[in-house]
Parts: structure tokens; C-alpha cells; sequence
């Protein structure tokens, strides 16, 4: 965490739109930018705790090691899908293929199998299509330098328009029983579902490497100031192309997980996940502008997001509340920090007006 | 997200070269509407029919029109991402309101639809402008918030035709002289809308905004307004577009309009707006509505398996935008000296 504490001060408002007359900015948003990040955390675990004795008073079966291990069950691919998408939205860019991979892959897997593939070369099969997707988004991105909204929402249809021709109705054909299982039973002697198992290894992994590499480092020195990172010997371009690539390995592999966890390939597989995926990194305080994020944020906005769809089905809130509840959270994860920039700069304004400099 | 290094030369000269282009933009998407429809006729010669041509019109102008608002948020450097889910609630309400009240007037169906789009986008408009959260954020956050209440006030109970008065349907099948309503009511709105972001003042602001929103903001133009504005028309419109569905489907439910931000979006971008601001016309965007709707439809009635469209759709939109990046790079390259070779990502 500290690592975090030391970026330079990443100030949100310099990305979006004007953020008025400098001289305002200046002492509003050094300092309180880096105490904001911690506080982010802290009130993620606050809102985590909130959740978990709502559900625990709400429902008498909240606190079981069922709804722990369907909580993994049910968030594990997307929590994994968060991870890549966390570093590609850490240097300014977005990816909204991720579903639509994660459909491609299983098609493709499915497919294979069907047709009398070996299952492990099938599996293969399917990430190594995940990284041809991720390559060509890449390379579109990086080296033509298109805007990457746009490219993925391409990459959306494509990958979803290819699996659906390659596997028009889902497979009929089971897998082998103790892959299957991978996708019902939790891992042996614990209530972890396996997904989310691959999920807690994939989060370490990419919290060494965001927070304690220098190409994490270099990551949000790309997502601050693309033309001082490339001027300062990084090689953005190289960086932002292997990092499409990875999430594309990645989706395909939570794509892999979720066919096994269906035991059934389909074409439509998580359609509209998408949007899902960027809801739980932006939740985890990760700004859409670049520079500033946290696995540590992802990972408990996966833990908030889960506990709070179980305790709210458990007591038999509609899903079109939950939806109400996920949206809510989401536009309060922004406006709450917000809310203090926004104060002061009104009052700013107010002392402008009034003519008088008379400081607070 | 960095904007396009663009060369600052002489100002004038590249406003004329840049809608220049931007008109073979549309002439090229056009041509290119033409091209299907002409391959599709000759695989098979009903494409050419007039009802299949009033099909095209009439399946095309919902994302058009969608498309129209969506510019103009764009091209402020914004997005609005809740359209899908303003169509939804929006046919819905309209439709209870129509089982409610048999009597009411067809055209306070058209009404209530944009009242209630506008409602939604003005929340949006001032959550964004206001409170300056990034409108992704913001309208991706009203996406599931649209979405969930629309649920809670369908409650599982679809809107049938039978609640819809005659009159308010016709305008989703009825045509004039062999011209669809539905098409000519969005002709009309990208008519007005596509006039006044050539020639009104504060519609230039928005290519302003999206060019450079700081320097917007020196040169003294009402920066907060005119996003605020953009939302609120954005969303107007796709109340609009909400009766609309409910006039062309006659039934509503709680999927209505369903993933419809990223359909308009794409065409959006396929229509030639710069997904970072400052420029696109709204025109270019209601020709790639149609241009993608032609599509579609020709590969059904070409018998391409309707798994292929998807796929087709795709790449199309890869393609346009790289070919759009080709273009303005040797835009670029032909108004600048080898002195101004600043990287350009």
C-alpha cells in the first residue's frame, strides 16, 4: 500500500473536462490526492464490513461456507477478467472485448472437444485464439494509435459474431468428469471455488507486478503522462500491445473456467459482462483517466459486488434492485470524492464573484 | 487518453480540408450503402422491393436517431452509455401509460417519451458537469440504475398491442407516398439537428469543447451549459426513440433496447465522429445507422447465415475506424513540414 502513497500526485481533475482557472487547482488537488487513494481503500473495507453484517443480520445462512464458496462460484470468472482490465485502464485505455472473449474462447474449446479434440489441446486451442484476439486489438491500438473504446467495441462484435458461427448451438457432448467438477466442487479441503482459487494467485501476481516492478511502475507512469513516460526511455507503444495480448490469454482462460462451469459450451456466453467487468474496476477506485488504481481496490470491489449479490438473493431482493444497487455504488464510488472538489471550487468561485480575497 | 496531435497551421485551411473530407466521409459510406444494396439485389432481386426497401428505412432510423444524440455528446469529448436503457424505460412508461389511459392523445405519447428521456439526461448532464465525474462513469452507472427501475416498474408484465391505440402504431408501419413515418420523423430530426451543428453558434461551441476543452473554457464559451445541453438533448431523443420502439414493436418488455449504446456507438464511429471530440457530423452518423441496418438485412436475404452478421459487423467497424485513422494521418502529414514530426499516439 505504501507504494501507492508514494506515486506522484495523480490529479484526477487534469483529465477531465476544464478544470476552471489553474490557480484554484493548485492547492486543492496536490496533497489530498494520495490521502484520497488511502481513503478509497479504507472505505471500501468499511462498505465491506456494512456488507457482510447486513447479510449476516438480514440472512441466517449469510454467514456459511456455502455462501462463500458460490460468492467465488458466481464472481470468479469476472474477477478474473477485472485483473488485465485493471492494468489496460491503469494506462488510460479501455477493453471491452473481455466478454465477448470469454465467449469466443469457450466456443472455440467447445467446438474442438465436440469434433473429437483432446480436451487439454482444446483448451489450448482456446487461449491461444485469446491471444490472437488480444494481439490484433493491440495492435490496432498501439501501433495505429486508434482510440481503444473503439477498437474493442469492434472486437466486441467480432469475437462474439466469430464464436457465433463456429458454434451456433451450444455442445451437447460432456466433458471429462474431473474437469467438470473443476467448475461445480470447490478446491479440495477448503470452500474456495476453483475459479476463485485462480483468481486469488492471478491478483497476487499482478499486485507484485502493478505495485513492486518497475514495469508497474512504468504502467502508471504511461497512464499519468503517455508523452513523458515515451520520452522518459518507456516503451509505450510495446507495453500497451503485450498488455491487450494478456488480457486476451486471461479472458480466454476465464472463458475455459466458465464452460467448465456450465458444462456446456455456448456462443452467447457472459453477453454483456462486459460493461460488469468495468463497473468492478471502476468501483475499486481505479480512475478511468489512467495512473491511479489498486489491485488491493479490485479486489474488494469483487468481495463488495459478490457478498452484496449474495445477501441480497438470499433475502429475495429482485435483480432488477440489485441492478439499481450495483449502478448506485458505482455512481457514488465517483461522486463522493468528487464531492469535495466540487465544494471547494464552488466556493472558490463564490470568493471570485464576491471580488474579496479573503482566504478561509 | 491523449487527443491527436493535429498540426495548429493555418486554421482556415484546415477547416475546409477537414469538411471536405468529412463530406467523403458520407459520400463514401453512401457509395458503400449503394455497393450492398445493389450485390444484395443481384443474389436476390426481392431486396429491390419496395417493402423491403421501406424495411431498411424503417429498421435503420431507431439507431439513428439514437446515433443523432450520441453525436452531439461525443463530440463534446463525452459519452453516453445510458441510451439503451432510456429506450427501454422509456417505451415501457409510454406504453403503460397508453393500457392506463386508452384515451390519450397519440401525440402525448411522443411527448411523454421525450419527457421522460429528458428527465434522464438532465440528471445525467448535471451529474457530469456539475460534479465533473467522467461521463463514462456516470452514464454507465445510469445504465444499470435505468435499467433495474425499469424492471421494477415492468414487474414481469409485457406491454401488449392490444393496449396501444391504433393511431400510435401506425406510426411505426404507416408510410407517405411509399415513405415509412418512422423514417421521415427521423429524417426531419437529423434534418434540424445535422442544419444547426453547421450554422448556430452554440452548436459550433460543442466542436469547440471537444477540440480543446480548456481552451474552450479561456475563449469564454459557457463550457457547463453546452455539455449540459448535449445530455439533456441526447437523452431527449432517446425518449423519443423509446416511443418509437413502442410504435414500431406494439409490444414492450423489460430486454427492450437492451445493448443498444454500443450498436449506436459503433455506428457512431463508423459514421466518422472522433470517438475523442471535436469533430463528426450527425449525418454521417444516421447513414452508418443505415449503412449497418443494410448490411444486416442483406446478408438474411442473401441467405448468409444470420450467425455471420455479427462477425461481418465487426470487422466493418474495425475497418472504419483504421481506415479513418489512415486518412487523417496523411491529412496530417500532407499540412505539416517535416518540422512539426511530433509523436503522434
Amino acid at each position: 500500500m505504501s507504494e501507492t502513497a508514494t506515486t506522484p500526485a495523480a490529479s484526477r481533475p487534469a483529465a477531465t473536462p476544464p478544470a476552471g482557472p489553474s490557480y484554484t487547482g493548485v492547492d486543492t488537488s496536490r496533497q489530498p490526492v494520495w490521502r484520497g487513494l488511502l481513503r478509497w481503500e479504507a472505505a471500501l473495507v468499511v462498505v465491506l464490513i456494512a456488507v457482510l453484517v447486513f447479510g449476516s443480520v438480514e440472512s441466517d445462512t449469510f454467514l456459511s461456507s456455502t455462501t462463500f464458496f458460490f460468492t467465488g462460484l458466481n464472481m470468479g470468472e469476472i474477477a478474473i477478467m477485472a485483473l488485465p482490465l485493471l492494468l489496460i485502464v491503469m494506462i488510460g485505455e479501455i477493453d471491452l472485448s473481455v466478454a465477448s472473449m470469454l465467449g469466443l474462447a469457450g466456443a472455440v474449446m467447445g467446438t474442438l472437444y465436440e469434433h473429437g479434440t483432446p480436451i487439454a489441446l482444446a483448451m489450448l486451442a482456446a487461449l491461444v485464439v485469446g491471444a490472437a484476439g488480444g494481439s490484433l486489438m493491440g495492435l490496432l491500438v498501439a501501433r495505429t494509435g486508434l482510440p481503444s473504446i473503439a477498437v474493442t467495441i469492434g472486437g466486441l462484435t467480432l469475437f462474439r459474431g466469430i464464436a457465433e458461427i463456429i458454434l451456433p448451438n451450444p455442445t451437447a457432448k460432456t466433458f471429462p468428469t474431473g474437469l467438470a467438477n473443476l467448475g461445480v466442487l470447490p478446491i479440495p479441503g477448503t470452500q474456495l471455488a476453483w475459479s476463485a482459487g485462480c483468481f486469488i494467485v492471478l491478483a497476487i501476481v499482478t499486485a507484485i507486478v502493478l505495485h513492486a516492478t518497475p514495469l508497474g511502475r512504468s504502467l502508471i507512469a504511461i497512464g499519468l503522462q503517455p508523452e513523458a513516460a515515451e520520452f522518459s526511455g518507456i516503451r509505450v507503444k510495446r507495453i500497451t500491445f503485450w498488455l491487450y495480448v494478456l488480457s486476451g490469454v486471461v479472458c480466454a482462460f476465464a472463458g475455459i473456467l466458465f464452460t467448465l462451469k456450465n458444462s456446456s459450451a455456448s456462443y452467447g456466453a457472459g453477453s454483456g459482462l462486459e460493461l460488469t467487468v468495468v463497473a468492478i474496476v471502476l468501483f475499486g477506485g481505479v480512475s478511468i483517466f489512467g495512473g491511479r488504481g489498486t489491485v488491493l481496490g479490485v479486489v474488494l470491489s469483487v468481495l463488495i459486488v459478490g457478498a452484496l449479490q449474495q445477501a441480497l438473493t438470499q433475502i429475495q431482493v429482485p435483480a432488477e434492485v440489485q441492478n439499481i444497487i450495483t449502478g448506485a455504488l458505482l455512481l457514488i464510488s465517483v461522486v463522493v470524492p468528487n464531492a469535495a472538489d466540487t465544494v471547494s471550487r464552488l466556493r472558490a468561485r463564490a470568493r471570485r464573484t464576491s471580488a474579496e480575497p479573503a482566504r478561509a | 487518453m491523449t487527443a491527436t496531435a493535429t498540426p495548429e497551421a493555418p486554421a482556415l485551411a484546415r477547416a475546409t480540408r477537414t469538411s471536405s473530407l468529412l463530406r467523403v466521409r458520407e459520400l463514401g459510406i453512401a457509395v458503400l450503402i449503394a455497393v450492398v444494396f445493389v450485390v444484395a439485389t443481384l443474389k436476390n432481386s426481392a431486396f429491390a422491393h419496395p417493402h423491403s426497401i421501406q424495411q431498411l428505412l424503417t429498421g435503420a432510423a431507431i439507431i439513428a436517431l439514437l446515433g443523432v444524440g450520441e453525436t452531439l455528446v461525443i463530440v463534446t469529448r463525452n459519452v453516453d452509455l445510458s441510451v439503451g436503457s432510456v429506450v427501454g424505460i422509456s417505451a415501457y412508461i409510454v406504453g403503460m401509460t397508453f393500457r392506463d389511459h386508452p384515451s390519450m392523445p397519440v401525440a402525448f405519447g411522443f411527448v411523454l417519451g421525450i419527457l421522460v428521456g429528458a428527465v434522464i439526461g438532465a440528471l445525467n448532464g448535471v451529474i457530469v458537469t456539475v460534479l465533473r465525474v467522467p461521463s463514462l462513469v456516470v452514464t454507465l452507472a445510469g445504465l444499470y440504475i435505468i435499467r433495474g427501475i425499469d424492471g421494477l416498474i415492468v414487474h414481469g408484465v409485457t406491454i401488449d398491442p392490444g393496449s396501444i391505440p391504433n393511431g400510435f402504431q401506425a406510426v411505426g408501419y404507416k408510410t407517405v407516398l411509399g415513405v415509412p413515418w418512422l423514417f421521415l420523423v427521423v429524417a426531419v430530426v437529423v434534418a434540424v439537428v445535422g442544419y444547426a451543428m453547421r450554422s448556430y453558434r452554440a452548436a459550433r461551441d460543442l466542436y469547440a469543447i471537444g477540440s480543446n476543452p480548456e481552451a474552450a473554457e479561456l475563449a469564454g464559451i459557457p463550457t457547463v451549459r453546452r455539455v449540459f445541453s448535449a445530455f439533456l438533448i441526447s437523452g431527449a431523443l432517446a425518449g423519443l426513440a423509446g416511443a418509437l420502439f413502442l410504435a414500431l414493436h406494439a409490444q414492450v418488455d423489460v430486454t427492450a433496447g437492451s445493448g443498444y449504446e454500443l450498436l449506436v456507438i459503433a455506428a457512431v464511429v463508423v459514421g466518422g465522429v472522433a470517438i475523442f471530440g471535436g469533430s463528426g457530423t450527425v449525418f454521417g452518423a444516421a447513414l452508418a445507422a443505415l449503412l449497418l441496418n443494410t448490411i444486416n438485412q442483406a446478408l438474411v436475404s442473401s441467405r448468409v447465415s444470420a450467425f455471420w452478421t455479427d462477425a461481418i459487423a465487426g470487422a466493418l467497424l474495425l475497418a472504419a475506424i483504421a481506415f479513418d485513422r489512415w486518412l487523417s494521418l496523411r491529412v496530417a502529414r500532407s499540412l505539416t513540414s517535416a518540422e512539426g514530426a511530433h509523436r503522434d499516439v
